[in-house]
């Protein structure tokens, strides 16, 4: 009945005017993020964050959710027409959807991963709001200890699957450790890391690091070629791009599996929409009559992993709203935006925020009907952002970053912070750092810091809480095990196997 | 990714992550390591900063141990472009106190255009003018975005 209600309340807040447009500016621009290879939602959320501090939280935060599924949308026209994933999620897609199109069935190949996308996102929304609920009660229970070994097992999952080096992501963790230790201790007001300069007392705003590590490092990197990738013709008319009835019929278990497995996966933190369409793809294969075919351009190759990378959107916002542990450098943006925003990622943030919760998710489900609209009819118009060329797109994700740092602080001083930070992500694409523990260990590294002292605080220094407890034992002993999964060579070559799908 | 620059820069940012890691220990020590309440303010950064020297000389071992089998030579001419982006940007922003954000942008956007893309100068300047247009419609007038100033005054 609560479930009932609070949907009931959210939707009337998501079906105001206002939050309808936002939601459609959010996954209209998802959209074109998701079709635009080398711009992705961590870059676009992170550059847009800053305009939103004007906003309504409410109306905030359905616009961002909208670009991070959106672009979910978006990345399978470019796996489809042009071969490249627009996402690293639509990876997978490539293998079928780009065979389907270079058979002349590039119409169906959109059409099914449009409707995989609907069913799935739809899927994965109604998990979030039965799962989530029931777990912020449970999570109520935690103190200082379980929420220190939660971060610890979080940071541990994402470093497990951030990059084929355990050992670089967990440096690039350390690096957000210290990133977010910058600035005036909470407890002892000592200032830390200041360099003697004024303007660090407060700290270093996780926008200037975001947009840095994200939007600079992606154009950078992007910049090292001229070339741009030249795409398959877009179909044109509604016709062309509805998959036939034997083409769903096919695919009826896809939805089904790509729902589940894209839902598990991403309530699980690290592993995130790549290792979930990865995974989808490969069940469907295994259980399929004509799994020989697959590669081949299959409808069911294209349905179950857009089906799986739409449906984990709605896992991870799960232990990001519940228990303010983010997954991923989407949801550690997302996380970020709402600490922003005054808000308390936690077990208590649905009670005290019913509104914002059910809002959101009342928007996702009318946002995955927009995007089932917008994306039939307008692929070919959507393709078209494919021609923008990309002398005129990169400035201006430039100066989109440089005013969206400015507007925060309206300090050159976080300026030239960012072109640090922008360097600092190029760096770390070349030499194959993942971004996304830094990332992670820079939104956590605060709570995680407190966690730690105040458990200390609780037992008197000693470290035997964490034993003495068994959330924290169990949560702690499995964060050790995960990262001493390299000294063990069957579990290891799992994931090294697992990396090598997600990096296609 | 070419191996010679990985292999290069593995052993560079493994070197440079154990000196970021020694000044985090040095800084950490001159601070409380407890307090009679629990621990100090120097406490965590003393404990990350030991981890982070330690995977940081594993980086840097493991990286020496290998250099004898390694790959192609760096390919310097997309990192000089990656590179050269990133000045002209820094130039930029330098540029912002006496020129303002949407000179300089302009100045930015038609060096991207012109010198990285090898587009003529014509479509260079039509780009550069209306990305600074369209910037002052949307952020200045529209969304009411401050945008730093010159001695302009705009």
């Amino acid at each position: 009945m609560e479930v009932i209600s609070g949907f009931a309340d959210g939707l009337a807040i998501a079906l105001q005017p206002a939050n309808l447009f936002w939601c459609f500016l959010g996954v209209v621009l998802g959209t074109f993020v998701g079709i635009m290879p080398g711009l992705g939602p961590p870059a676009t959320i992170a550059m847009l964050l800053p305009l939103t501090f004007a906003m309504n939280p409410a109306s905030a935060m359905i616009m961002l959710a909208g670009i991070y599924y959106g672009a979910k949308y978006g990345g399978s026209t470019t796996a489809i027409l042009l071969n490249v994933p627009g996402e690293s999620a639509s990876v997978v897609t490539c293998l079928d959807g780009y065979q389907m199109a270079r058979k002349g069935r590039a119409g169906a190949a959109l059409g099914i991963a449009a409707i995989a996308s609907f069913v799935a996102g739809t899927v994965g929304v109604l998990g979030l709001m039965l799962v989530a609920p029931p777990l912020a009660k449970f999570a109520l229970a935690f103190s200082s200890p379980e929420y220190f070994a939660l971060m610890a097992l979080g940071l541990a999952m994402v470093v497990l699957l951030a990059g084929s080096s355990m050992l670089k992501a967990l440096l690039a963790t350390l690096v957000g450790l210290w990133i977010a230790g910058v600035g005036t201790d909470l407890f002892s007001a000592t200032s830390r890391f200041t360099f003697g300069r004024m303007e660090l007392l407060s700290g270093i705003d996780f926008i200037v690091v975001a947009i840095g590590i994200f939007a600079l490092g992606e154009v950078l990197a992007n910049m090292e070629t001229r070339e741009q990738a030249q795409a398959l013709p877009s179909p044109k008319g509604l016709r062309n791009l509805l998959p036939t009835l034997r083409d769903l019929k096919d695919c009826r278990f896809a939805f089904l599996n790509g729902s589940v497995i894209g839902f598990v996966v991403g309530v699980l933190p690290g592993a995130g929409s790549t290792i979930a369409s990865f995974l989808s793809y490969g069940v469907e294969k295994a259980v399929s009559r004509r799994r020989d075919e697959f590669g081949t351009g299959v409808p069911e190759g294209v349905a179950a992993p857009e089906g799986a990378n739409n449906a984990e959107t709605g896992g991870a916002l799960v232990p990001l709203l519940t228990l303010g542990i983010p997954g991923s450098g989407t949801t550690a943006i997302l996380l970020a935006a709402l600490v922003l925003w005054g808000f308390k990622p936690g077990p208590l943030f649905i009670p005290e925020n019913p509104a914002l919760f059910w809002g959101l998710v009342a928007s996702m489900y009318i946002g995955n009907v927009m995007l089932l609209v917008l994306n039939l009819p307008l692929v070919p118009v959507f393709a078209q952002v494919l021609r923008l060329p990309a002398y005129v797109l990169f400035p201006l994700i430039l100066g989109v970053s440089m005013v969206g740092v400015y507007s925060v602080s309206g300090s050159l001083f976080d300026l030239g912070l960012l072109l640090g930070f922008g360097l600092l992500g190029y760096v770390m694409r070349k030499l194959d750092y993942p971004s996304a523990p830094l990332i992670l260990g820079l939104v956590l590294g605060g709570a995680m810091e407190r966690a730690l002292r105040q458990s200390l605080m609780m037992s008197e220094g000693s470290l035997s809480i964490f034993a003495a407890r068994p959330m924290p034992a169990v949560m702690l002993s499995l964060a050790v095990l995960i990262l001493l999964v390299p000294l063990f060579g069957k579990f290891n070559a799992w994931r090294l196997r697992a990396l090598e799908q997600k990096g296609g | 990714m070419q191996d010679g620059t990985r292999n290069a820069g593995n052993l560079w940012s493994g070197l440079a992550l154990a000196a970021l890691a020694i000044y985090i220990m040095v800084e950490a020590l001159q601070w409380e390591y407890a307090t009679p309440e629990g621990p100090g303010p120097g406490f965590f950064p003393l404990w990350y900063g030991i981890a982070m020297l330690a995977l940081s000389a594993v980086l840097v071992v493991s990286e020496l141990r290998r250099r004898s089998d390694r790959g192609a030579a760096i390919e310097w001419s997309p990192l000089g472009r990656a590179l050269s982006t990133w000045l002209a940007l820094a130039v930029s922003v330098a540029l912002f106190k006496p020129l303002g954000f949407l000179v300089s942008f302009a100045l930015l956007t038609y060096f991207i255009v012109a010198v990285m893309y090898r587009r003529p100068l014509k479509i260079a300047a039509l780009v550069a003018a209306a990305s600074a247009a369209g910037f002052f419609l949307v952020f200045r007038l529209a969304l009411d975005v401050a945008l730093p100033v010159g001695v302009l005054g705009f």
